[in-house]
């Protein structure tokens, strides 16, 4: 026999068969399968950084001098150029602000059309407390009937006036401290300084100071409420909704999972019983998360909330207290949502603990309770933390069920407050997810909100990028905090 | 490895003889039955594990040596499928009886496995554990039961300085006396060794033996072991058990120079598989 073996070990003749299988072909495909799954994340972080990062960095204004419309010209941010498929002449989405002056607060022209274009460095944008955004030329300031002009000012003088007049517009009436803007159009428009939420000089803005605009800009995304339905503003109403939200259904799903998890898999006996329970919960993780909404507005809703309100607050009827969606029916919906993922993670934790640890435990006395508590749990720690933030994962990005038990288009109080009982749990929210659909979709001048779309989307994929991030930094620590396998076997 | 044995043959040698050799535990007509299997795994066995004494069970793999130690702690009843009858006495209190508490009895009959299995925590907090679950919290007198404990068990000098590391950073051998410590700090009557040092080495396994030695002044010792040599090492009392029934027991010197039974001389002289 050794001369066969010589044989198979040293062929030269060396086909495409041969070459293939030493290849390995699997390790490419299951390569390519990763590479393809990493390039589809990176592609759509980059897609929503691009669009959300140029919508908070200042972008410049432009006046241009075109036909279509007329001797005035046009002055405002070109948010697009485009070239329409049935046309060969490309077409610039101008966003020229000033909604109550304009048909529509954005334009679409044809660049032939454009005779020229330039940035004008005294071209202001002002940003209002309401209304959208204006686009001019500072006139003057009217201070107690007092004209400072500031059309022949620098920018950045006129900038630093206009500030100072910001400053002190909370303890003047609106009437007596106004400024006058110069539109494109040539009209001048008088309003109240009070109403300016910030202005700036685009075009003459230096670098840094584009930068620090820009974090501003950030900052006030992330911590002012909506404004102007949703169109104006931040979205901290939303922010705090969804943390609402989650913490809410993490204290709920968090004991009720791991004990769930801990009777199946400690006291349980493996009968058919046991596997039936097993498989349902597997399944219960496939329904709709739109089924988990229709059964929290059927059951938590109507048959718990209303029934609650027959009882207590039945001097109120009909007019609902708590059978109505709020904080509370979203957060048991949810947890209802998760508990499948929390379980069956616990549960592989739990298998994972070494048998020989419960009966060291056991022999020394403990109790059942006892071992699971002080022994097993401990060790399963790490699964069980994975479970909870697959669930938190999974509860912050999921908006369909919401829908039907608790959140709100636009909500005017945020579900906490500082006066008794700080948490309200009948309160309708908003949430991140549901801003994006509901800005995203159902809002009749997309082009205006579609910066703030990227930047919900890109902040909601931050929230969720992090607590997966910090699940698998707590994750190792505990894991090297409670190995079992390592040490000398 | 001759000269190691020597030394704990000549500890051996020094007897214990003043003490008390009435039965700690009493074994009668006990049967196991694993329903997945045709036969019993344990036999009819009746037998008496003397006070204070260390006795060693040999036998061939599968005899039913380890179920029946695991009989004396009712560890079996962790396996579903285990069916057991007969009497099982520890001071005269049948312990598969009606009203017995296990976590009780566990605390009476101690137990040291085949692997060593610190829990995942610190030196101190494994020794602590069986004091803790018995609501013992208060600092100093931890501290002080947990040293004695680790002194008992011949570790103490080696681990003083690292309570707080996670004893699975501890070598093999130094994480088995640490189980025995972690047994012995709840004081119980009985210690059950299930073939202690079969994944240790051959120093290791030494320690273990002379450490046997000194604790059977205190406790009563069943040891499990395949190891002929160990048992005849370490034992006052062997039964050689094969395929589920108890063969020979008797003192080990008269059971290894001068076995009863044809079955158990074949097994000891290596003549049986």
């Amino acid at each position: 026999m050794p001369t066969h073996e010589a044989e198979t070990l040293t062929s030269s003749a060396e086909t495409l068969d041969d070459g293939v299988r030493r290849a390995e072909p699997f390790v490419w495909l299951s390569a390519a399968a990763v590479v393809t799954a990493v390039l589809l994340l990176a592609g759509l972080v980059v897609l929503l950084a691009g669009n959300s990062l140029r919508f908070f960095w200042p972008q410049p204004v432009v006046f241009l001098n075109a036909s279509s419309v007329g001797q005035a010209g046009l002055l405002g941010v070109v948010l697009r150029r485009e070239t329409p498929r049935d046309s060969i002449q490309e077409q610039l989405l101008v966003l020229r602000g000033g909604q109550e002056f304009f048909s529509s607060p954005v334009e679409w022209i044809s660049a032939q059309d454009i005779q020229s274009e330039e940035r004008p460095r005294h071209a202001v944008t002002i940003e209002r407390v309401d209304r959208g955004r204006l686009y001019g030329f500072l006139d003057a300031l009217d201070v107690r009937g007092e004209r400072i002009s500031l059309a022949a000012l620098p920018p950045e003088e006129a900038l630093r006036l206009f500030l100072a007049a910001l400053e002190r517009s909370t303890s003047m009436s609106a009437d007596q401290l106004r400024y006058r803007l110069r539109l494109s159009t040539g009209q001048i428009v008088e309003r109240p300084v009070a109403s300016v939420s910030s202005l700036h000089f685009a075009n003459a803005m230096s670098w840094s100071e584009k930068a620090i605009y820009f974090l501003q800009a950030i900052g006030r995304f992330l911590t002012e409420s909506p404004r102007q339905s949703n169109v104006e503003g931040g979205v901290l109403t939303a922010i705090v909704g969804t943390v609402m939200l989650v913490l809410l259904m993490t204290i709920v799903v968090a004991p009720l999972g791991v004990t769930a998890a801990i009777y199946l898999n400690e006291y349980a006996r493996g009968g058919p019983v046991t596997r039936l329970v097993r498989i349902a919960v597997n399944n219960l993780a496939g329904v709709p998360s739109i089924v988990y909404g229709v059964f929290g507005l059927g059951f938590f809703v109507y048959a718990i909330g209303g029934s609650l309100d027959s009882v207590f607050f039945a001097d109120r009827l009909p007019a609902p207290t708590l059978g109505t969606p709020g904080l509370l029916w979203a957060s048991l919906t949810m947890a209802l949502l998760t508990l499948p993922v929390v379980i069956v993670s616990t549960e592989e934790g739990l298998v994972r603990v070494p048998r020989t640890l419960r009966e060291g435990s056991l022999a020394l006395g403990a109790t059942r309770a006892e071992t699971v508590w002080r022994v097993v749990l401990p060790s399963a720690l790490p699964a069980v933390l994975t479970g909870l933030i697959l669930a938190i994962a999974r509860a912050t990005g999921e908006v369909a069920p919401l829908i039907l038990v608790g959140v709100a288009k636009y909500a005017p109080g945020l579900p906490i407050s500082a006066e008794f009982p700080y948490v309200h749990f009948d309160r309708q929210f908003m949430h991140l997810g549901f801003y994006i659909y509901d800005l995203g979709f159902q809002s009749p001048q997309l082009e205006t909100v579609e910066g703030l779309v990227f930047a919900t989307a890109l902040l909601l994929v931050g929230i969720v990028l992090m607590l997966n991030l910090s699940a698998v930094i707590l994750r190792g620590r505990l894991r090297e905090a409670f190995s079992v396998e390592e040490g000398f076997r | 490895m001759s000269q190691y044995s020597i030394n704990v043959r000549a500890l051996k040698r020094a007897p214990n003889r003043d003490a008390e050799s009435s039965a700690c535990l009493r074994v009668e007509n006990l049967n196991l039955r694993y329903l997945r299997s045709q036969s019993d795994a344990l036999h009819n066995i009746s037998l008496a594990i003397p006070r204070k004494r260390v006795t060693a069970f040999i036998g061939p793999s599968g005899c039913g040596k380890s179920s029946l130690l695991r009989c004396f702690n009712r560890m079996n009843d962790l396996i579903e499928d285990c069916r057991i009858s007969g009497q099982v006495y520890l001071e005269s209190e049948d312990i598969y009886g009606p009203r017995v508490d296990v976590a009780a009895l566990r605390r009476r009959v101690g137990m040291v496995f085949q692997n060593p299995n610190p829990f995942p925590k610190s030196v101190y907090e494994n020794v602590a554990f069986g004091l803790r679950i018995q609501g013992i919290n208060k600092k100093r007198v931890l501290d002080e039961e947990i040293e004695k404990a680790l002194r008992a068990a011949a570790l103490w000098d080696e681990v003083k300085d690292r309570m707080g590391s996670n004893a699975l950073t501890l070598s093999g051998g130094q994480q088995q006396r640490l189980v025995i410590a972690r047994a012995i700090a709840v004081q119980p009557e009985v210690l059950l060794l299930d073939e202690p040092a079969s994944s240790l080495d051959p120093i290791s396994t030494l320690r273990i033996e002379e450490l046997i030695y000194e604790l059977k002044t205190r406790y009563s010792i069943v040891i499990v072991t395949h190891n002929m040599q160990q048992a005849a090492r370490v034992s006052d009392m062997t039964a050689f058990m094969n395929l589920g029934r108890l063969v020979e027991f008797g003192e080990t010197d008269t059971l290894f120079t001068n076995p009863k039974e044809s079955q158990t001389e074949d097994y000891i002289t290596g003549r049986y598989g």
